[in-house]
C-alpha cells in the first residue's frame, strides 16, 4: 500500500507566496537605508498591527477564545520593560525579559481563566485586565495615572535608535509569524484546527483540549506583550490608562474580523487595511472611529469570512497552506 | 471467558431530580458485538456518553481494559482504545475529510507523518472516502459524514468501538455499505457496543442484544430471546403480545 500515495503539504501559490515573502524580509531589512524618521516609525507601528492582529486570531480565530481583555498583556509588556530598565537592564532585553514575564504570567493565569466558556471568559478576561492596571498604578515608579518613562532610551543617539527599534520590531514580527505558521502547520495545529471546529469532537478523537489551548493562551500573551514593549520603546513614555486601554483588543477585534477570521492570512491583511485607514482618516478625530465601527459591522453581517476568506472562496488560492492534500499516485485504489 | 474490556458497574446519571441511568451494570468481553435498543428516552446515547467520557456519571464506575476510568477525560479514554461515532455527525467542518482523520491518527494513536498519513489513508480506504479525501467536511452530504465518523474513529485505533446510531436517517442500501465496513471491523478482533433503532440491521453484526427502559436495562442476552421477551415487547415494540 504504501507508494500509492502522497500527502502534499505545499502549493504552487505558496512556492511563489514564499518568493514574494523572503523579497519583501530583504526590502524592508534595507528600508532604514532610504526611509524617512517619520516612515519609519509608522513602519513600526504596523508591524505591531500585525502582531496584535496575529495573536488575537490566534486566540480567538483558532482556539475559539475571544477575549476583550488583551490589552491586559499589552500593557504588562510595556510595564515590565520599564520596571527592568529601571532596574538596570538593558531598555532593549528589557522588551523580551518582559515579555516572558508576561507569557509566566499568562501560564499561571491559563489555569483558571480556561475553565471559563465563551462570554464569561471574555468579559473575565477584560476584569482581570483592569484590575491588573489598577495593580500597575499602585507602582511608585508609575505613579498613578502619571506614568513615567523609558528614561534608559535616552543614551542612544535618536536616529539610530529608531532603526535599532524598527528592526527589533521587524525580527519579533517574522519571528512571531513564523513561530505561530510553524505550530499551525505542526500536529498541535491539527489539533487547533479541530477544536475551533468542534470541541466535543476532538476530544473524542483524543486531542488534549486544555493542553491546546493553553499554549494557543500563551502565545498569544507573549506575542502581545512584546508588542506593548515594542510600543513603549517607540513611544517612550508609560502611562497606564493609555496601555491598558480596551481599545487595544477592539483594534485586534476590527483587523481579524475585516481581514478574515481563523486565517493566517486574514490576520496580516486586516492589520495592513487598519494601518492604511488609519494613516489616511486618523486625523478626522471621531468620524474615523464611527468610520471603523461601521466597516466592522458592515464585514460581519456580508462577509463573515473576511477579505482573506472572500479571496480564498473565490480563487481558490492559499499562499501560506497548513493543510494536508491526499494525492493518489497512478490512480491506484 | 474472554477477558472484559469494557464495564459499567451501579452507573447513575441524574440531571437534577431526572435520573436518565438508574444502577445501570454493564460489561463488555473482548471481540464482543452487542448491540443496545430501547424506545427514545431509555438512556442509550446517556450511558455512551457515560462510557465514553463526555460525561461523568452521578453514581457508580467506568472500568476500561482493567482499570478505573471514572474521571478520565474522553481524550484519555481514546489514548486507551476507546473511540465513539456521534449520533449527530460532528465533522471539523472547516478541514478536508483527509485532515478531519488525519487530527484522530496524529492524537489519538499518536501517530505522527508517514505513520500518520498510513493509518490515514487506510482509514479513508476502508470507508470507501479515498475520493472525497481533499473536499472540504462543510461540502460533503449525511452518508459521508457518518463514513467520516467511523473513519475517524477508526484512525484512533480503538479495541472498543461505541456507535451511536450511525444508521440513523440512511436509506438501507446506505446502510448495507455501513454494515459491510462494521462486520470487516469485527474480523480485525474490535469490539463494538452499537446503539440502532433498527433492529435487523443490528441483528447482521451483534451476537448479543440490550434493551433499555427508563435508565434501566431491562433485558440482556442472545439477541432473538431478548426480542421475543415480554418486557421488551411491551417497553420498545409497543404492544402487548396475544
Amino acid at each position: 500500500m504504501t507508494g500509492a500515495f502522497v500527502v502534499e503539504r505545499w502549493t504552487t501559490a505558496s512556492r511563489i507566496g514564499f518568493l514574494v515573502i523572503a523579497f519583501a524580509i530583504v526590502v524592508l531589512v534595507a528600508a532604514p537605508i532610504v526611509l524617512k524618521a517619520g516612515t519609519l516609525d509608522r513602519l513600526t507601528a504596523l508591524f505591531i498591527y500585525v502582531m496584535l492582529a496575529a495573536m488575537w486570531n490566534a486566540l480567538a480565530g483558532y482556539g475559539g477564545l475571544v477575549s476583550i481583555g488583551q490589552q491586559l498583556f499589552f500593557g504588562l509588556g510595556a510595564y515590565f520593560t520599564v520596571r527592568l530598565a529601571d532596574a538596570g537592564l538593558n531598555p532593549f532585553a528589557s522588551t523580551i525579559a518582559a515579555a516572558l514575564i508576561v507569557a509566566g504570567i499568562a501560564w499561571a493565569m491559563s489555569h483558571f481563566m480556561l475553565q471559563l466558556r465563551g462570554g464569561e471568559f471574555a468579559i473575565g478576561m477584560w476584569v482581570l485586565s483592569e484590575l491588573t492596571h489598577l495593580l500597575v498604578n499602585l507602582d511608585r515608579l508609575v505613579q498613578g495615572e502619571t506614568g513615567t518613562s523609558l528614561i534608559s532610551m535616552n543614551v542612544y543617539d535618536p536616529d539610530n535608535r529608531r532603526i535599532a527599534i524598527y528592526l527589533l520590531a521587524f525580527g519579533i514580527m517574522v519571528a512571531l509569524l513564523g513561530a505561530l505558521y510553524a505550530l499551525l502547520r505542526s500536529k498541535s495545529g491539527a489539533a487547533i484546527q479541530a477544536i475551533r471546529d468542534n470541541e466535543v469532537a476532538a476530544t473524542s478523537v483524543g486531542v488534549d483540549v486544555l493542553k491546546t489551548k493553553r499554549i494557543l493562551f500563551v502565545l498569544a500573551a507573549f506575542g502581545i506583550g512584546l508588542a506593548g514593549a515594542l510600543w513603549l520603546c517607540s513611544a517612550l513614555t508609560f502611562q497606564p490608562k493609555t496601555y491598558f486601554s480596551v481599545q487595544w483588543t477592539a483594534y485586534m477585534i476590527f483587523m481579524v474580523l475585516v481581514g478574515g477570521i481563523g486565517k493566517f492570512e486574514g490576520a496580516i491583511l486586516g492589520a495592513l487595511l487598519f494601518f492604511t485607514i488609519e494613516t489616511w482618516f486618523g486625523g478626522t478625530g471621531v468620524w474615523y472611529l464611527i468610520g471603523l465601527g461601521l466597516a466592522a459591522v458592515v464585514f460581519s453581517l456580508f462577509f463573515p469570512k473576511g477579505i482573506w476568506g472572500a479571496i480564498e472562496q473565490r480563487f481558490g488560492i492559499t499562499l501560506l497552506p497548513i493543510g494536508y492534500r491526499l494525492k493518489i499516485i497512478g490512480g491506484a485504489e | 471467558m474472554a477477558p472484559t474490556v469494557l464495564g459499567a458497574k451501579q452507573v447513575s446519571k441524574r440531571f437534577g431530580a431526572l435520573a436518565v441511568l438508574d444502577r445501570v451494570d454493564f460489561h463488555v468481553q473482548e471481540g464482543e458485538a452487542i448491540g443496545i435498543v430501547g424506545p427514545n428516552g431509555a438512556g442509550k446515547t446517556t450511558l455512551m456518553n457515560v462510557l465514553s467520557g463526555t460525561l461523568t456519571p452521578s453514581d457508580g464506575h467506568v472500568e476500561l481494559l482493567g482499570e478505573d476510568v471514572t474521571a478520565s477525560s474522553a481524550a484519555d479514554r481514546c489514548h486507551r482504545g476507546l473511540s465513539k461515532t456521534h449520533q449527530i455527525p460532528l465533522p471539523f467542518l472547516g478541514m478536508t475529510v483527509f485532515e478531519n482523520i488525519y487530527v484522530a491518527a496524529s492524537h489519538g494513536a499518536a501517530l505522527t507523518g508517514e505513520a500518520g498519513y498510513e493509518l490515514t489513508y487506510e482509514s479513508l480506504k476502508l470507508c470507501g472516502m479515498l475520493a472525497i479525501a481533499n473536499r472540504k467536511a462543510e461540502t460533503i452530504g449525511l452518508l459521508d459524514r457518518k463514513r467520516l465518523e467511523l473513519a475517524r474513529a477508526l484512525a484512533t485505533r480503538p479495541k472498543i468501538l461505541l456507535l451511536d446510531e450511525i444508521g440513523g436517517g440512511l436509506t438501507d442500501a446506505e446502510t448495507s455499505e455501513l454494515v459491510e465496513t462494521i462486520r470487516e471491523l469485527r474480523r480485525r478482533g474490535i469490539s463494538i457496543v452499537w446503539i440502532e433503532h433498527i433492529v435487523h440491521v443490528l441483528l447482521q453484526v451483534v451476537e448479543r442484544l440490550i434493551c433499555m427502559d427508563a435508565g434501566r436495562i431491562i433485558a440482556d442476552g442472545e439477541p432473538i430471546a431478548v426480542m421475543k421477551d415480554k418486557a421488551v415487547v411491551e417497553a420498545y415494540l409497543g404492544r402487548t403480545p396475544e
